[in-house]
């Protein structure tokens, strides 16, 4: 039994059960919040280091030989993800200590974030896809309540659509696997990657190969699917929107690339093809729905949807380096995006809103949230030499070796328009002139401690500077992903690492 | 029975996006409920019917005999059950909470959060 691909979903779990326990001791919660976060990122680095030095991990958990028993597997990819999630879940808790009122804390706000993780990490390790829809479900049931807790009606009105298009979604995914497991006889992935090559009517598996690629892509917000997430991404407070933005798509677009590189390669040429088609229409429509937006939060849940159309894209394109680049896309994707949003939350708490036309003057005040905010919102453009400038160029590259330029002219023309609206936010937030405050915002802004500063800011600090550190050294960053990559489109090592060296 | 089951699982999930096409809210929850049902009936009938068979062991045996149900969709089904019904109880409760803060119960009036 390989310990550590148990404890990330077990150390969350630990931490909710232990922060229920103490409901009523809010101090100890917010102990539990960073001590449970930090010990999820410390283990996800050694399991990474693990897979990194010796392979692809698989264990089965009750003892069962796979394919009969649960089983967690860890190769780089799933590894990569359990880091971010535990990068992402520590720098939000960090940010929540500062930001999150005492009513949300005292409802259970904590114990639902470590919950949110279990089910992501869970969904990231698990080698089944049966589990895989349990994990999801874990994650959904602690994503509805963290979105509904507070119940303002803007919270209420965002919840109906998330939870609504959400279930639409399990229901589908349930179904696939029903059918899927009509067909072939099994659910682990492994063994389904063995079998699926031998079932008779192939017209069946591109069937279900699209029926999980829309229950997915629901989950991921692809074109033309998307629709819950910018109706609700920016209904509650703003830590948990982060985690929202930094997390929960991405578990669908790792959904996407695990069935699509492991279970449903036999008819490329349609699937992925219709997978590129679906991505760039995702760029162009995420982007162009942003630029029309006027308020902070808005303009960043439409860049989620474009950005999911560049992670899809290497993914379409099916080939080596396409994959790598959007391993390197979602890494530097969650880190930019989570930090983007926390941001977006210091700037509300100078000037009591998000809408740009009450927000200004906001490098006057304070120049050095000014710069963290621009490292971010450029590396999201792809400027050079910051994280999303190499994942930007790693897949257009790719494009280009894979002679797919209608999808590299959309990738660089949805870069450009997304510098415009970026440039926006800075214009509008930043650099003009300071709006004349109504006494009634006047009232929203209390004075803060310096302490409740510094938990806020040290979030954003770290992200910002990780994402200078991608961009400046990008090799190693880039060389595991290639190594990622390698292991997805080679699907061999995973199959031999779950199931032995059997037949 | 695979065909009745076929036109019986079809008719749910017409039922269910129906009423999820309505604009009351309730009607909305009820139809996801059904779309539940719809997908592990489906699960059922996809895995194989067998009857009158029971995958239970017999004593002095160490496997049941031959025509035997695939215990696993029946698994399957129970625990997707489960979370349906957690589910369910969930959106119940954000559904009388929507009303109760918005004070209507008509879909095409929440339209304050879309873009």
């Amino acid at each position: 039994m390989k310990i550590l691909l148990i404890l990330p979903p077990l150390i969350p779990l630990t931490a909710a059960a232990l922060s229920l326990l103490s409901w009523r001791w809010r101090s100890i919660q917010r102990v539990l919040a960073v001590a449970g976060t930090a010990g999820l990122l410390g283990t996800a680095l050694a399991l990474l280091d693990q897979v990194w030095r010796k392979g692809i991990q698989a264990t089965q958990v009750g003892g069962w030989p796979a394919p009969f028993g649960i089983t967690l597997v860890a190769d780089l990819f799933s590894a990569i993800m359990v880091v971010l999630a535990g990068l992402t879940g520590l720098a939000v808790a960090v940010y929540s200590l500062a930001s999150m009122d005492a009513r949300r804390e005292e409802h259970g706000y904590y114990p639902l974030m470590h919950t949110l993780l279990m089910g992501v990490c869970g969904a990231f390790l698990t080698g089944d896809l049966f589990n895989l829809y349990v994990w999801f479900e874990v994650m959904l049931m602690a994503s509805f309540v963290l979105l509904a807790l507070g119940g303002e009606r803007a919270q209420m009105e965002g919840a109906i659509k998330y939870v609504t298009l959400n279930l639409i979604s399990s229901a589908l995914f349930l179904a696939a696997v029903g059918m899927l497991y009509g067909a072939a006889g099994t659910l682990n992935m492994a063994d389904l990657a063995r079998k699926l090559s031998h079932v008779a009517e192939s017209g069946l598996v591109t069937t279900l190969a699209l029926l999980f690629l829309v229950a997915f892509g629901i989950k991921a917000a692809v074109f033309p699917l998307f629709f819950w997430l910018p109706a609700s991404y920016h209904t509650p407070p703003v830590a948990v929107s982060a985690i929202f933005a930094g997390l929960l798509t991405k578990v669908g677009v790792y959904a996407l690339i695990r069935v699509f590189t492991l279970l449903f390669v036999q008819d490329v040429g349609f699937t992925h093809t219709l997978i590129l088609v679906v991505a760039g229409l995702t760029m162009v429509t995420g982007v162009l729905g942003a630029i029309v937006q006027n308020e902070f939060r808005r303009i960043l849940s439409f860049h989620i949807i474009s950005q999911i159309g560049y992670m899809i894209m290497g993914l379409g394109l099916f080939t080596l380096p396409a994959v790598a680049g959007s391993v390197f896309y979602i890494v530097h994707h969650i880190i930019v995006k989570t930090n983007l949003f926390l941001v977006s939350g210091v700037a509300r708490r100078l000037r009591g809103s998000y809408e740009l036309k009450r927000l200004g003057g906001l490098y006057q005040a304070c120049p050095g949230l000014s710069i963290l905010f621009l490292i971010p919102a450029l590396s999201l453009a792809g400027m050079p030499p910051l994280s999303g400038f190499f994942a930007k160029l790693s897949l257009v590259r790719a494009g280009l070796e894979g002679e797919q330029y209608a999808i590299v002219a959309a990738a660089l023309g949805v870069s450009l328009l997304t510098l415009l609206s970026m440039t926006k936010i800075w214009a509008e937030a930043f650099w003009k002139e300071e709006t004349k405050r109504e006494p009634k915002q006047e009232a929203a802004i209390e004075p803060e401690p310096r302490a409740s500063w510094s938990l806020l800011l040290w979030p954003i600090a770290t992200l910002a500077a990780l994402t200078v550190a991608m961009g400046v050294a990008a090799e190693p960053v880039f060389t595991l992903a290639t190594r990622a990559a390698e292991q997805l489109m080679n699907p061999a090592d995973y199959i031999r690492a779950v199931l032995g060296e059997g037949p | 029975m695979e065909t009745v089951l076929a036109f019986v699982i079809g008719a749910l999930y017409a039922a269910g996006l129906y009423m999820m096409l309505r604009r009351s809210i309730v009607k909305l929850i009820i139809g996801l409920a059904i779309l539940g049902h719809a997908a592990n009936l489906l699960i059922f009938t996809a895995s194989g019917l067998t009857r009158a068979r029971s995958p239970i062991i017999p004593e002095a045996l160490s496997r049941p005999l031959a025509p035997f149900a695939d215990p696993l969709p029946q698994a399957l089904i129970l625990t997707a059950i489960v979370i349906g019904f957690g589910v369910q109880a969930f959106a119940l409760v954000l559904i009388h909470r929507a009303v109760q803060t918005g004070g209507t119960d008509d879909l095409d009036k929440m339209k304050a959060t879309d873009t």
